[in-house]
């Protein structure tokens, strides 16, 4: 009976790793293989060593990916934090169409990025230049995605955008944790209304701020969408990031081989990013 | 308690915040209702009179039912099977975490998390069109495959608080494994059900990269994929487009209106685990 109950467990589960390493770790060791060669995705192959990985490292555009991934990617991060919990605290407070303005603020979560993306296009290219002319601001006159110092500011601005909704959410959550009679203490206390923030929101909510922070990171680490509806990877390849150029020079440019070993840099990149953020986010939940 | 202090200074703050939420979407409504002449006259008014002709001008260029009839089918059933499999996978492994295979297969597959879809990207391509599922079947069956590694560690968390002796008391009745997880274990795992739900749909419904790479014929195509390939024969046309974006968002926005609460609280307790 027993030996039956833990075979039935076995029958479960088999089919799911057999297909979950087939599908995914399977092609992911092919990725890790082909890195150490030089194919194009078809055709006879050679193995050469570490030179993909040695290329790598001196090829500007990858370079540039890095660098434009990386600050998009702590710009976006920080924003989205900042603003989610200002919407959560306001959100939380006794205000007038509770309701209504929780929908309104939460929607974005529904909506498609590359949608929104291409709206923000729209916007960008043609209303606020517009506008820029009308009021005589000479920055705001020409579209910021054609211009490759500026572009990057319109990814950051649609992916705060888009990704606030999620995180406040979050952020509500752990506001409604907290016992309302602290605040009850503090006022009594004489605590200041930061000094509220600081020592009690702030410390109370820590596990909520990891969740936040690390999701947000890691998403952000692997932007797609929003740079292919926004810019292309534009103006030049002023906003190309890692997952793009994976993207465009493994299917375009025969760089399978070359982009594989771009990819696994890439995975080492965000396995160590997260580990690091979340060993410091934890000791930092603990200490407090 | 006072009850009934409003603080205004938040309110107000609120208010004038939501313009910037509902400024582009006010846009896209009033494009996707207006003629290219009256979008050159004003973009911001209100339309004079409503062209509904764009939306099946938009319908017939984008052949909207198809890939809506896509994006529904991909949906409705990955979002199904995952559920009913990935809690199936996830049962056997929470309730043997003792044994080191269990604890093992748990880690495998909740550390893939960390690996970025673009290692795997350029192989999988190759795999699926070699193995002739780049379609949407293929594509479903994908999603199902990868959604168990965050299922997985949602899910065990949550099977981990439900009291084993429900099932002891089942198995002594009679009951074998299978029955046990559906008649007793399934039925409760409702509300992490639902959270995987919300997930699973907003994931599926909005993705473009796996469809992107993945599809190879247009009979396929998914809408997000659509507004992508259409993009460049929209060209100026942007009633058309706004049209097309509008329809393509309309479905979730609508689950949304009207089941906001479910939505909301299943992403709550997805992230908060």
């Amino acid at each position: 009976m027993k030996s039956k109950s833990s075979r039935i467990y076995y029958y479960m589960i088999i089919p799911a790793v057999v297909l979950f390493f087939t599908f995914h770790t399977y092609p992911a060791l092919q990725g890790i293989f082909y890195s150490f060669t030089d194919s194009k995705g078809y055709g006879t192959y050679d193995f050469i060593g570490l030179k993909n990985y040695i290329n790598l490292f001196k090829d500007g555009r990858v370079l540039n990916a890095y660098f434009f991934t990386f600050k998009f990617s702590v710009i976006s991060t920080i924003l989205v934090n900042v603003i989610s919990l200002i919407l959560a605290i306001a959100l939380n407070s006794r205000i007038i169409f509770q309701k209504l303005l929780k929908s309104i603020y939460f929607l974005p979560l529904v909506l498609s990025v590359l949608i929104i993306g291409y709206i923000f296009n729209y916007i960008f290219t043609y209303l606020i230049p517009d506008a820029g002319k009308a009021i005589g601001i000479e920055v705001l006159s020409k579209s910021i995605l054609g211009n490759p110092e500026l572009a990057w500011i319109g990814i950051v601005f649609v992916a705060v955008w888009q990704a606030c909704a999620f995180n406040t959410i979050i952020y509500l959550a752990g506001l409604q944790t907290i016992p309302v009679d602290l605040y009850e203490a503090a006022n009594i206390d004489g605590a200041s209304g930061w000094q509220q923030f600081r020592y009690i929101t702030f410390v109370l909510i820590a596990p909520f701020f990891t969740v936040n922070m690390v999701l947000a990171m890691k998403n952000f680490l692997m932007v797609f969408a929003h740079v292919v509806a926004l810019t292309g990877g534009g103006p030049g390849r002023a906003t190309e990031s890692i997952s793009l150029l994976i993207y465009d020079g493994g299917f375009n440019g025969a760089e399978f081989a070359y982009q594989s070993a771009n990819a696994v840099i890439y995975f080492f990149v965000i396995l160590i990013i997260s580990i690091i953020q979340i060993n410091f986010l934890q000791k930092r939940e603990i200490n407090l | 308690m006072q009850k009934s202090k409003v603080n205004w200074g938040a309110s107000i703050f609120l208010i004038l915040g939501s313009i910037m939420i509902l400024f582009p979407l006010y846009i896209t409504i009033v494009i996707a209702l207006k003629n290219p002449q009256e979008i050159a006259q004003s973009v911001l008014s209100l339309p004079k009179k409503l062209h509904f002709e764009n939306f099946i001008i938009a319908i017939k260029m984008t052949r909207f039912f198809r890939s809506f009839t896509n994006s529904f089918i991909i949906t409705v059933s990955g979002v199904a099977l995952t559920i009913l499999t990935n809690s199936m996978v996830a049962y056997a492994i929470a309730r043997n975490m003792h044994k080191k295979f269990f604890k093992f297969l748990y880690f495998y597959f909740v550390s893939a998390l960390f690996i970025p879809f673009a290692i795997i990207m350029l192989p999988i391509v190759k795999q699926t069109s070699a193995m002739g599922i780049d379609n949407k079947w293929g594509l479903i069956f994908l999603y199902i495959v990868y959604g168990l590694a965050f299922n997985i560690f949602l899910y065990v968390a949550y099977i981990k608080s439900i009291p084993i002796s429900l099932e002891e008391a089942a198995i002594l009745d009679g009951c074998n494994v299978w029955q046990v997880f559906w008649k007793i274990i399934f039925p409760l795992m409702a509300p992490i059900n639902s959270a995987v739900m919300v997930l699973s749909t907003l994931w599926l419904w909005n993705d473009f990269l796996l469809p992107l790479v993945l599809l190879s014929k247009r009979d396929d195509m998914t809408l997000q994929l659509v507004q992508y390939v259409f993009q460049s024969q929209f060209r100026t046309d942007y009633n058309l487009a706004f049209a097309s974006y509008l329809m393509a968002m309309a479905p979730l926005v609508i689950i949304y209106t009207v089941a906001q609460k479910w939505v909301v609280s299943g992403i709550t307790k997805g992230a908060i685990k």
